[in-house]
């Protein structure tokens, strides 16, 4: 349910969203990777930006799923390109 | 503690107060996880045990069916003394929670580091010159009620009495009533006072920000704000304090675990991580108030349910080489602080004292080991951690590193 291989993705072509009714704010996702996560006044979870995965952080953003108590982070890999 | 009942089998008739358990609880569980997932006790007027980490976090998504205004596992079951909002559900749950949340985000809990950090080399001062020492007495339960009464902005001295408080409501009140509701009068009293104080003259802590906050406008009564600090005394004392002492107990246990966070002290947060699912110390209740099945066994309203964090974290199915402590685990999905809408308030207020009291604890003390013929003694109930932890420190450990 968590490591599972993944193929490596180009840059741009995964985007990160998290579900806001299941995050709790635990704040793993912040402490893996600060680059794709920020947090609110409540301390609960955002993806910075429209959540697309910059190039090199393809490790992080699955790190930062697999961390996730509540399951609150999707990665999505975007069509095409 | 008078002498209880022995367990005839622990599928059917567990005890979490018996001395098998609170000695040693993790054969107990990963026999119960393999055997009886959900076992049964007609003890305390009827339990469940919930050991996997996949039933475990159904309960506690679940508000429809459990409910959390009791969470506490007493004998006789006594009226319950609301905590907001640890003993509330929804929809009041929410704005209750959500007033609190700003002042325990990560960024909030970074103010009292520096303090945390200090509290921990003063203490650390008298011990490391010495020979030998309580890493849970001298040490580990120290630091919670000092860093929590800054918060709150009391006297750094009850720490005696928040302790006797703990004591008496989490673990002599499970059997004993009468030491709990003394607990529940004396710190309804001590609390009246400061809300009290502060009315007349605000400071900036937490007791201040409560006797003023609203919700819906409305200011919250004096029993709320009671029962809150109540909740935040009780709960940042005795999980900290037993996660600090069960870090110590770890590595005085692990040599090489031990060296090589002295070695490598960024690898520290992540170790904490790992010591959080190993040694979780909180064990959570919830009441049944609507007839339910949980992984096929069917789960009778007005029993109690007790979600194991702890044993869900070392569930097989969801961490390989779940009895094992990896300290540069990664990833980790630990529940040691909860699932769901109960997400423990103060989680990161916990990381950062644990992280920051094995950081001064390692650069001051290296070299420490379990004393020879130690008895070291656990907390019983639903909170766990080493309340007597002996160690021998520094050279005269001897051929023991």
């Amino acid at each position: 349910m968590s490591s599972k291989p993944h193929r490596l993705a180009g840059p741009g072509l995964l985007r990160v969203q998290i579900d806001r009714e299941r995050c709790q704010g635990h704040a793993r996702c912040v402490a893996v990777a600060s680059e794709l996560f920020r947090l609110d006044a409540f301390g609960n979870a955002h993806e910075i930006g429209d959540g697309t995965v910059p190039a090199g952080l393809e490790v992080k953003v699955r790190l930062a799923a697999a961390d996730c108590p509540e399951l609150a982070i999707a990665i999505i890999e975007k069509q095409g390109a | 503690m008078p002498t209880r009942p022995p367990v005839t089998d622990w599928g059917s008739d567990f005890d979490h107060l018996d001395p098998a358990w609170t000695d040693n609880p993790y054969p107990i569980w990963d026999e119960l996880q393999q055997k009886c997932p959900i076992a049964h006790t007609d003890r305390y007027m009827g339990v469940y045990f919930v050991s996997r980490y996949e039933d475990v976090r159904a309960v506690a998504l679940d508000a429809e069916h459990f409910s959390s205004r009791a969470i506490a596992i007493r004998e006789g079951r006594p009226p319950v003394v609301p905590a907001p909002p640890i003993t509330s559900g929804p929809p009041a749950h929410s704005a209750q929670k959500k007033l609190l949340l700003p002042a325990f985000t990560p960024d909030a809990i970074r103010r009292y580091e520096p303090q945390t950090r200090a509290i921990c080399r003063e203490l650390l001062e008298p011990i490391a010159g010495r020979s030998s020492c309580d890493g849970a007495v001298d040490y580990a339960q120290e630091i919670p009620v000092r860093v929590i009464a800054a918060m709150l902005g009391v006297s750094p001295q009850s720490g005696d009495l928040f302790r006797r408080w703990v004591h008496e409501f989490l673990e002599l009140g499970v059997t004993d009533r009468n030491a709990m509701e003394r607990a529940v009068a004396e710190m309804r009293a001590f609390f009246a006072a400061e809300i009290a104080e502060r009315r007349k003259t605000p400071r900036e802590d937490l007791i201040s920000f409560l006797a003023e906050a609203r919700i819906d406008g409305r200011k919250l009564d004096d029993e709320h704000i009671t029962g809150t600090l109540r909740l935040l005394l009780l709960a940042g004392v005795d999980t900290t304090w037993s996660m600090i002492g069960s870090c110590l107990w770890h590595l005085a246990n692990h040599p090489d675990d031990r060296k090589r966070l002295v070695a490598e002290p960024a690898l520290i947060p992540t170790a904490v991580e790992e010591f959080l699912r190993a040694y979780a110390p909180a064990t959570v209740g919830r009441e049944i108030v609507k007839e339910t099945q949980i992984n096929g066994r069917q789960l009778k309203e007005g029993e109690m349910v007790m979600l194991s964090f702890p044993a869900a974290n070392r569930d097989p199915a969801a961490f390989p080489d779940a009895s094992r402590v990896v300290i540069d685990r990664s990833p980790n999905r630990h529940a040691a602080f909860g699932l769901g809408i109960h997400r423990c308030l103060g989680s990161h207020l916990a990381r950062m004292e644990i992280t920051v009291a094995l950081q001064e604890w390692l650069a001051k003390i290296p070299d420490f080991a379990m004393a020879p013929d130690a008895k070291v003694t656990w907390s019983a109930g639903q909170l766990r951690g080493p309340r007597i932890l002996p160690l021998v420190l520094g050279g005269s450990m001897g051929q023991q590193s």
